[in-house]
Formats: C-alpha cells, structure tokens, sequence
C-alpha cells in the first residue's frame, strides 16, 4: 500500500503504546528542569508536614484530621493528629481541641494530652471578649454610625469564626450586608460568607455568594476574582457539575499564588481542574482550555505527574496516563474535597479513554487493546459490552475472533424503518380518537337526553 | 286464543310494503304484552309464519317464546329455530326492532351455553351481527356476544374476521369494553400480540366516568401483553384516559405492576421468584398461561439486546449472559427466535457459535412499495374522516353555544352580542 513506509513509525508509535514503559512518554521538560521543591501532590506517599505547609487556619486542621481519619498508616495518622494539637493551641477553638486530644488517646505522651487549663484559659478570655464586643456594638447601634456596626458586626463573625461557631459566624456576617456602602465592604462581606460556608459544607450559600461578589459594579482586583473561580469550582465539584468545576478551576489566574491558602492550594487547583477536565471535556476543549492555556501551566508546574498525565492521555498513551491515575489515587484519597468523587471522575476518564482508543478505526483487535490497557481481554470485551449497550460507542464485537467493528447506522433503512412505524402509529391514533370521541359524543347525548 | 290468530293474519297481511310494516309494527308493540301473557302456547304459531318474508312479526312471537326459563328440550328445538330464523330473516324488517332481535340472539347464546355447545351458535350470531350492523364501523350489542361464543368454542379465525373491521360508531359503551376485552383476549389466543394490546388499550383508556370491573381485568392483561409485546410497561397512562383509570387502576392490579417491574430490572432468578410467590393471585384471574409466556419473554428480551452489541458470540457465553442452564438451551432459544423471525442469525454448530446479522430488508422491492403506498391511501381516507368529524363538531349548535358563553372577555368591543343569540 502506498505510504506505508512513512506510516511504518507511527504504527510502531501506535504499538509501542502498551508495550513501553513509562519513559517513552513525551515529557522533556522534568528531566531537563531542576525542580525547586519535591512535588507535594504525587504517586509518592504524602509528606504531611509539606502538604500542611500549603494551608493556614481552620482548613488546615480540618484536612490533618482528615488524614488522620482516613489513612491506616499508624505513624501518618500520629503525625496529623501531633501537626493538628499544635496548630490548635495557636488558635482559639477549644472544642475542636478537644475532639483532636480525644482522638490522640494519649499515645502522643505527655506533651500532646489534655490540658484542661489550658483549655479553661481559652473559653474565659473568649466570654470577655465576648461581651467586650457586644457592649462595643450596642454602643455602635444607638450611634447608629453604619461604618463602626458594620465593622462590629464583622468582628464578631471572626470571633465566633476563631471559636468554630460556624453557623452563628455565618449569621454575623451575614448581618454586615445592611451596613455595606462599598463594593469593597460587599466583597469582604462575600468572601467571609463563602470561607464559612465551606468550612461548613453548605456549597450552595457558596454559589450564591460568588454571583452575588461578582455583580458588584467595580473591577475586581485578579486575586479577589481568582479566589471566587476557586471558590465556585468547588462548589460545582460539590455538587457533581465537573465541566463547570473544570472550567471555573482553568480560569483561575496565576495570580492567586498562596493567597488562598484558607480555603485551597494552588497545587489542588492544578489537580482538580485537570481530573475534572478529562472527565468531562472533548478534546477540542480539552487542548484549548487546559493545553494551550498559558496560565494554567503555571498551576500544572506544581504538580508535574498531573500534568504528564494530561499529556499522555492527548497523545493516546493510555497505559501510562491510567498508570498515573492509579498512583495518585491513595493521595487523593485523603484529600478533603475530592475523595468522593475520585471513583467517578476515574471511571469517567477510562470510558473516555476507551472510546477516543476505539473512535478512529474501522475495525479494533482488542488483544492489542487490551495490551495497551493493561487489562485481559475478558474485561476488556466487558467494558466495551457496558459502552456499546449505552451508546457510547458505535461498535459491534465479534467474541469468535476478538475483533470490535465500527458499525455505522444504515441510514436509508433506518429511514425507511421510521416511515412505516410513524405510519402505523398515526393511523391507530387517529383511530382510537375517533372512537373515542365517538363514545364521549354518545355520553354527552345521554346527559344532555337526561337534562332535558 | 282471537288476538293471537288474529295478530298471525294481521303480520301475513302487513308485510308487503313498507308502510304496512310499519303500521304492523304499532300494532305488534300494542299487543307485545298479550302475546308475552300467552308463551307458552305460541309455538304451533310460528309454523304458520315465514320468517323471510314476516320477519317483524316471527320476532315478536319468537322473543315472546323464548322469554320463559331455559330448559333441555325447548333448548335444543328453539336452537334451530332461532338459528334458521337469523340465517333467513329479512334486515330491514328486524332493523325496526332492534332490542327484540338482541334479546333473541341472546337467548340463543344462552340455550347453546346450557347445552355446552357454543359453536352452533358462532355461525348464526355472525349473520345476525352483519344483519343488525348499519355499516361495518358500527358496534352492536352483538358483537361481544359473538366474541364470547368464538372463545368458548374456541374457533378463532372466525373472532378475527371481526376483529379486522375498524369500529368508529358505538351503541352502548359498555358493549365496546366487552368486545375490546374478548378481541384482545382471542388475540393473544392467537399471538398476535400488537392488536391485542390495542384493542386493550382501547377498554384502558376509554372515557369512563367511575371504575368498572372490565377495565380493571384488561388493564391487568394489559401489563402482561405489553411486557411480552414491547418489553416494557410505560408508567403512568396517557393523558386521554379518564382520571378515574388514572388515578384507580394501578391500585387494582398491583402484583401485576410489580410484576412489570421486577421484569424491568432484568434479572430472572427475583422474576421467576416473584411469579412462584404469586402463583395464587395469577391462577385467581386466569392469567398465569400468560404469566408464564411473559417469563419466556425475558429471555428473548436479552438475546434481542446481545445482538446489538455483538456480531459473533459462543452459545456458552450466550448461556452466561441470559442465565440458561446450559449451551443446548441457549441454541434451542436461539433457533426458536430465528424460525419465529425475531432476530437474523447463524449457528455455527462446529464452533458453538452465533452470528448474528442484519435485517436483510433492503426496502426495494416492489412489496415493499405497494405497502408504502396503500399505507399512504389509509392514511389519507383517515385523515378525510378526521377532518369531516372535525367539521361536522365545529358547526354543531351546542357546542356553539358553550363555546360562545366561555369566550373570553378581553375588551370593550368583546361585549358584543354574539353570545347571547347561541344561547341555547
């Protein structure tokens, strides 16, 4: 056949696809940069002291514990819950302390047990200012000075906030929407409103508060609008809307740095918009909005197994991309925001992969497939049963011979098939009306007769 | 003894033309109740009278006859009697007394039940239908008599003649209920699956203003025609059916609906487990024959969906996937479907494997263009009905009338008096 010499690399390329190891991919710029620091989010097990590093405030105590809730090594789970005594005693929430201290169940020694006077010290400090506050508001409410209750009012969201008084604080901010003149005022109102919400968990508050920051009149700031993408794609991961969270999570500027460290790390935004983008984009999308996207590369810097990954999967390197996939898959595990969807984004990801595999070929030899999978062929010609029976694929699977062939719909018989069926179907509608109104006009003379 | 010979010259007299017919006819409707008062001697009579050319006044006596109970020996005579009357009679005559022609024709089906043999009756009750019937898309109180006949005796075809006439005018709903539930209930008889579910549909989904028994039973063979048929039950019932059916019926038949989910899910084993724990309940109604077809149909439901995905596939696997016991009886299903015409394949008996192929249809051929066409004609004459009844609606005067009361008022010069002169 013609050409068949210039196609001779590819096919080997094409073959090479399950045969070679990992070290084919196309990736020149890891082995030719000096990484400044070790990637944080990789296939290696988590170093918890640099993945805390990434985070400040109630976000990072809540990830420690996390970690500590969900992983069975003994000795990470002990790190966690050491990193997360310690943070606590910086800050003020003695009822978190106390769920921490009950979980290190003294085998921490002595340093890491309960300290009650501690604790003590804490709740009567927090009463005075407390009250210190509320006789400051009242004195701000009888002024009626809208500057001073709003900023009273704000003050107390963060004390109730320090004090992990979630709801109260969420009210509070809440509050100081009355007193806001500024479109600055009504962002920092958001953002208060949007980190509560999701230390609470309640993404929906977070959507609207995101439109509601993004409606104000003036330009906002790259951070502040960086931290409302985060912030919204969160939410539509919460709530399972990946293409959205992918798109919102790409658009994040590269300005957003460590200034979001309350909430989410840059390195997370990387992972999340990445996993999400391959579950849910085509591929067009996918080299326009995460390829070729300039931005986002700074992002993917941070975490360059992530962004092999995504090459690998464009480039149909499939068993290196699931390679990937399968390593990063313990870490995710314990992250906060991403553990309960890493099954379905993954499940998503390997149909997709199976179905761009199948989509340019006429006919498929699925041991060569399977190779390239890593699978058997048995559960291979299953998974592909379950994709044709939906739809995904248009294909048929010869079992005798391992074969999967392209089946392209005959369009003329199909045609001809829905003619005759509409025709059948219209002829016993109108028949069936017209009996029906046929008896409805017999049952309307019968009243009418009875009337008269 | 005076009134009733002079009654028999009376009837020989008056039935030339015919307006002595209908003279004839106030005459015999005064004397109906003498002639009721006298039954039992009203036999010899009959010889005197020819059931051709004096068939109002044969009626009356006939009718008149046998209004008394059914016994062994009247049974048998009166059979042939009526019989020979029905076969012989002239239409427009009995035409003038509707309800007396049905009365007899239902004391024939009476005499041949007692006499447990229906089938002599099958072929005069399909005279008298064709007699009574103003054209063919009429419904008479007959017609679910006949089908009733041709079910007991078990004589199909004859039902399906009937069964192929569209209907489009109906006597006494109650009548169409009937003759829908036995015509779908002769069609199943005979497998034809698709007109049986129609005719079902028709009795579900009939207007009705309160619940009956009929429509509830239907509605019970209705589930199970239309998972052996489609597959699949759709949920809830069209918009047009009554709201009573819509709101009761699911209600009534409720082993039967879970019966069709259970089917839905798939799996065999909580099927056939379902139909064992209910055996009882399905016995009750008469529909396990049918319960039991709908189990079958699981199994050709999944081969049907194997050949979707597949183009060769051992039987063993076949086997696997639809839960058969063992590679034999997957071949035997799979041949069984192929002669029904179900699904295209090939086995391969030396590589225990089946191809399956297309629908060979080409939709070139000339059959395949005669049927195109005449389904455009019948369309066409539907749609030319379609458009009279419309008509025929839009100008009648009551429905003018409501109409133009609820008009709606939108301005000033809506206030006109238009309505006021529909004011029926």
């Amino acid at each position: 056949m013609d050409g068949e010499d210039i196609s001779n690399p590819l096919m080997e390329e094409m073959c090479a696809n399950g045969i070679a190891a990992v070290d084919d991919a196309p990736s020149s710029s890891t082995s030719t940069t000096e990484l400044k620091s070790r990637p944080i989010i990789s296939g290696e097990q988590l170093d918890i002291e640099a993945y805390a590093g990434l985070y400040s405030g109630r976000t990072k105590i809540r990830r420690l514990i996390f970690i500590a809730d969900h992983c069975d090594n003994t000795a990470m789970q002990l790190e966690g819950l050491r990193m997360a005594y310690d943070e606590l005693k910086k800050g003020e929430n003695t009822q978190l302390f106390r769920e921490v201290v009950q979980k290190i169940d003294d085998r921490l020694g002595l340093n890491y047990s309960m300290d009650a006077a501690w604790c003590a010290m804490v709740d009567r400090k927090a009463d005075q200012r407390k009250d210190k506050l509320e006789s400051e508001l009242n004195a701000y409410r009888t002024n009626l000075i809208k500057e001073s209750i709003r900023m009273g009012y704000n003050d107390f969201g963060d004390f109730y906030y320090a004090h992990g008084a979630l709801g109260d604080a969420f009210k509070s901010y809440v509050r100081t929407r009355d007193y806001c003149t500024t479109s600055k005022h009504i962002i920092q109102m958001c953002l208060s409103a949007i980190l509560v919400s999701i230390e609470m968990g309640q993404f929906t508050h977070v959507t609207s508060y995101v439109s509601k920051a993004e409606q104000t009149p003036e330009a906002l700031d790259p951070i502040t609008s960086a931290k409302l993408r985060c912030a919204a794609g969160l939410a539509h991961l919460e709530s399972k809307k990946y293409k959205l969270a992918a798109r919102k999570f790409l658009e994040v500027g590269p300005e957003l740095g460590n200034s979001y460290s309350e909430v989410i790390a840059p390195q997370d935004v990387a992972t999340y918009g990445v996993l999400c983008a391959l579950a849910s984009f085509d591929r067009t999308e996918l080299k326009n909005k995460v390829i070729d996207n300039i931005n986002f590369r700074n992002f993917l810097e941070l975490v360059p197994e992530v962004r092999e990954l995504i090459n690998d999967f464009y480039s149909s390197h499939y068993a290196s991309c699931l390679e990937y996939l399968g390593n990063l898959k313990s870490n995710l595990m314990l992250d906060i925001h991403i553990h309960d969807h890493v099954e379905t984004l993954y499940d998503q990801i390997r149909s997709k992969a199976l179905i761009q595999y199948t989509h340019p070929f006429v006919s498929v030899d699925m041991r060569m497939m399977a190779d390239a999978f890593k699978t058997s062929v048995a559960g291979l010609e299953k998974e592909l049963e379950s994709l044709i029976t939906d739809n995904q694929i248009q294909a048929r699977i010869d079992s005798h011979n391992k074969i999967l062939y392209a089946r392209h719909a005959d369009q003329r018989n199909a045609t001809f098939q829905r003619v005759l069926q509409t025709g059948n179907e219209f002829d016993w509608d109108v028949r069936t009306m017209l009996l029906r109104a046929n008896l409805l006009k017999h049952e309307y003379n019968l009243r009418a007769s009875r009337k008269i | 003894m005076n009134s009733v010979e002079g009654l028999v010259t009376q009837i020989q007299g008056l039935s030339s033309t015919a307006s002595d017919v209908l003279s004839l006819h106030n005459v015999l409707k005064q004397a109906d109740d003498s002639l009721h008062a006298e039954s039992t001697r009203l036999l010899p009579f009959l010889d005197q009278l020819d059931p051709s050319k004096h068939s109002l006044g044969y009626l009356y006596f006939l009718e008149a006859c046998t209004a008394g109970p059914v016994t062994t020996e009247s049974a048998s005579s009166f059979v042939l009697i009526i019989a020979r009357f029905i076969s012989s009679c002239a239409a427009e005559q009995i035409r003038l007394a509707p309800d007396k022609f049905i009365s007899v024709c239902k004391r024939l089906k009476d005499q041949v039940l007692f006499l447990e043999e229906p089938l002599r009756a099958v072929a005069p009750m399909l005279a008298a239908i064709r007699k009574l019937q103003s054209s063919t898309e009429n419904l008479t109180t007959l017609h679910p008599e006949f089908l009733l006949l041709c079910l007991l005796a078990k004589c199909y075809k004859t039902g399906l003649s009937i069964l192929e006439e569209d209907i489009f005018e109906v006597d006494q709903p109650r009548d169409l209920y009937l003759y829908c539930y036995y015509g779908g209930m002769i069609c199943i008889g005979k497998k034809y699956f698709r007109k049986a579910l129609e005719l079902l549909h028709n009795v579900v989904t009939a207007p009705m203003s309160t619940i009956n028994a009929i429509a509830v039973e239907a509605y019970k063979k209705y589930i199970l025609v239309s998972l052996i048929h489609h597959g699949q039950l759709s949920t809830s019932l069209p918009k047009y059916a009554s709201t009573v059916a819509q709101r009761n019926l699911k209600s009534f038949c409720q082993p039967y609906v879970e019966l069709a989910n259970s089917y839905t899910n798939g799996k065999i084993a909580d099927l056939e487990a379902y139909v064992q724990a209910n055996m009882e309940k399905f016995g009750s109604d008469n529909n396990l024959g049918l319960v039991k077809q709908v189990v079958s149909s699981i199994y050709k439901r999944n081969i049907q969906r194997l050949t979707q995905t597949y183009l060769t596939l051992s039987l063993q696997d076949i086997a696997n996937t639809v839960q058969l016991n063992s590679p034999k009886e997957a071949e035997m299903h799979v041949l069984q479907m192929i002669q029904d015409g179900e699904i295209y394949a090939t086995i391969n008996q030396k590589d225990g494997m089946v191809r399956f192929l297309e629908d060979p249809e080409q939709y070139k051929t000339c059959e395949m263009i005669e049927r195109v066409d005449s389904s455009i004609q019948r369309l066409m004459t539907l749609s030319k009905k379609l458009t009279v009844l419309d008509e025929l609606m839009s100008s009648d005067p009551m429905y003018l009338g409501k109409v133009g009361r609820e008009r709606q008022r939108f301005d000033f010069d809506d206030f006109d008096s238009v309505p006021q002169r529909f004011n029926i």
